[in-house]
């Protein structure tokens, strides 16, 4: 008997009962949605999260120093440290950050001001789109200068400002030198809403004397183990104690958000699984009731020739389609729901290629599996006991 | 498939029978249901095969069909000897060689007649349109090709079994093998049944019919009795009907 003529007769057959049919597909409709969805959504936050802490720089390696009254790390140690390595690193530039009522006359607002140092702009690949970046001279004098953001400018200055500006930030004036080029669409919150000033103004604005946090830049992302491992050594050369300092490279943290993720979506996907299984054995149950009610006509099949065969191939395609038709509905609606869901939770979520593929497989798997057991014992059955079973 | 030409088949019986026992095990007892039977019909005979339930009959009837095999002796038929044959080897003979018409017509109820009649030929693995004309060509032959379409529960018991007739008749198999053809019939599609039957023999088909109704049997050429697992009578219906006088 021929493929398509088997499966026409499980059509049949599934047609022949749809209510049953469908209540053994709706298994297999969740446990292939509830996969997908899970997986899609999961990939989701993934790449939402890559994307936020790619935005931050993956060649950046962060140094938290906790100094003690007799251990300490000063500025210029950093600096030249960072340039004995000058193979390693582009630069550094100490991390004083706070936020401050800034004030334009009588316009006023509050904002993130950033204490840079020279390298800030290099690090972090920015540019101005005019005026200059904070200067060596600028820290070395405590020079009241400041590159301001777009959002900044907006608020502040209705979007038009001259460089020689004054802006006062926490009761000081300062002279805007430059203004940061458009990073984020000038939103509020975004890179666009901040202020940079020399770092030694702001440990003096922030009133505490110590730079506790500097960030490198590598200048080559491959460069992020073997930075860490020099700032290491370097660091417990001076500190003499692990837990007086701590250096964070940003691959490190990938890595680290990689491996929840992925340990996220096994589980998850591991748990929808389960609901994959239960409907596969849900098919098996129904299978085997119909083999039980079909006995007749599987005697009848039998004694007008069918072979072991093409009883078994008659059962398993009717497995087969039950699950893949199931599984295939499964992926439609775990599809919609996956961007259904990632649009109420603000990610760009998509079912994955991968989880399809598995979804598909598992399903028309299952179908074959447990619908092999039903079947078997259809094809074993003895011509003359099922032609007389009624 | 096991099979061995072991005779010429134009001058040799169709279905040769030699010493068949079948025992079955019920518990630690052994019933003999067929108990050293040996027949030879030829090709072209109208044979009835007689006996009371528990007679043997049914069991005699399954070997013949190849539907089981006997626990002993030898079954050759067209040459072939099926009594050591293997399940897909036997699914085999009944399509090629063998008709069955049943008592209880055994139609598939949720296929029209055509797919009924069909079935034969799709486990022959005839292609569709060859499948689709024969079909056709055998309820024409017992009449009902007007009610192709309909289902089996849309059909009165007469044409049920005449469909049946057509399926058996669809593969044009060397024996149609009748089980208590007339037993679920009133008695004016008996007789149509049974007249069609005779006609079909003349027309050269052999034809094994198995019953426990003495004037069904009658409608035969010969007759063969069985009681207790063994042949007791073998003779033409004349012979018969005169023991039965006695």
């Amino acid at each position: 008997m021929k493929f398509s003529q088997a499966w026409k007769l499980a059509l049949q057959s599934i047609l022949g009962s749809k209510m049953r049919s469908f209540l053994t597909m709706l298994g297999m409709i969740i446990g292939v949605a509830s996969v997908i969805t899970l997986l899609g959504l999961v990939t989701g936050v993934t790449n939402y999260l890559v994307d936020q802490f790619a935005d931050m720089g993956t060649n950046m390696v962060t140094v938290s120093v906790f100094p003690t009254d007799t251990r300490k790390v000063e500025v210029e140690d950093i600096y030249n440290f960072a340039k004995e390595h000058d193979d390693i690193f582009i630069g550094v530039t100490p991390n004083v950050t706070a936020n401050y009522t800034v004030k334009n006359g009588s316009t006023s607002m509050t904002t993130s001001v950033i204490g840079a140092g020279e390298d800030y702009l290099d690090i972090n690949t920015m540019d101005l789109s005019s005026g200059r970046f904070i200067q060596y001279a600028d820290i070395a004098n405590r020079y009241e200068a400041c590159v301001i953001g777009t959002y900044v400018v907006n608020e502040l200055f209705d979007g038009k400002v001259t460089l020689g500006d004054t802006v006062k930030i926490n009761g000081k004036i300062f002279t805007i030198v430059g203004i940061q080029e458009e990073q984020a669409d000038s939103e509020e919150g975004s890179k666009d809403d901040r202020i940079y000033i020399p770092y030694s103004i702001a440990t003096r604005l922030s009133q505490s004397s110590d730079i506790s946090s500097y960030t490198f830049a590598t200048t080559n992302t491959d460069y992020s183990d073997q930075a860490k491992e020099l700032l290491d050594n370097y660091l417990y050369g001076i500190m003499k104690n692990e837990e007086l300092y701590q250096v964070i490279s940003m691959t490190e943290l990938l890595d680290v958000i990689n491996q929840m993720t992925t340990m996220l979506s096994a589980v998850l996907g591991g748990i929808a699984g389960i609901s994959l299984l239960v409907a596969g054995i849900g098919i098996m149950n129904i299978m085997l009731v119909s083999v039980v009610e079909r006995t007749k006509e599987i005697g009848i099949r039998k004694s007008l020739g069918a072979k072991k065969r093409d009883i078994m191939s008659q059962f398993v395609i009717e497995a087969i389609t039950i699950s893949t038709t199931g599984g295939i509905i499964g992926i439609i609606l775990g599809s919609i729901a996956t961007n259904v869901l990632g649009k109420a939770f603000g990610i760009e979520a998509a079912p994955t290629t991968g989880a399809i593929l598995l979804a598909f497989g598992v399903s028309a798997g299952i179908g074959i599996c447990f619908g092999y057991m039903p079947a078997n014992k259809a094809a074993k059955l003895n011509p003359i006991d099922a032609l007389r079973s009624e | 498939m096991i099979s061995e030409q072991i005779y010429d088949k134009t001058k040799v019986p169709l279905i040769q029978l030699i010493d068949i026992q079948k025992i079955y095990k019920m518990g630690s007892t052994e019933v003999r249901a067929n108990d050293g039977i040996s027949l030879e019909i030829m090709e072209g005979e109208f044979v009835a095969i007689v006996g009371k339930s528990g007679s043997g009959k049914s069991t005699i009837m399954n070997i013949i069909g190849a539907l089981d095999v006997p626990t002993s002796g030898q079954y050759i038929l067209k040459g072939l000897d099926v009594s050591k044959m293997k399940n897909d080897a036997l699914a085999e003979v009944r399509n090629k060689t063998i008709g069955f018409i049943f008592q209880q017509y055994n139609l598939l109820t949720k296929q029209n007649l055509l797919e009924n009649v069909e079935l034969p030929l799709l486990y022959a693995g005839i292609h569709k349109r060859e499948r689709k004309q024969l079909a056709m060509e055998a309820l024409e032959r017992v009449g009902i090709e007007d009610k192709w379409r309909n289902f089996p529960n849309q059909l009165s018991g007469g044409q049920q079994q005449r469909g049946a007739v057509a399926r058996a008749l669809v593969g044009k198999p060397s024996l149609i093998l009748a089980d208590e053809p007339t037993g679920a019939l009133d008695s004016r599609t008996s007789r149509e049944l049974l007249d069609f039957l005779k006609q079909l023999n003349e027309e050269g088909n052999t034809i094994v019919l198995i019953t426990h109704d003495r004037s069904v049997a009658e409608e035969a050429r010969r007759i063969v009795t069985l009681k207790d697992g063994k042949i007791t009578f073998d003779g033409a219906v004349e012979e018969y009907r005169k023991q039965v006088l006695l």
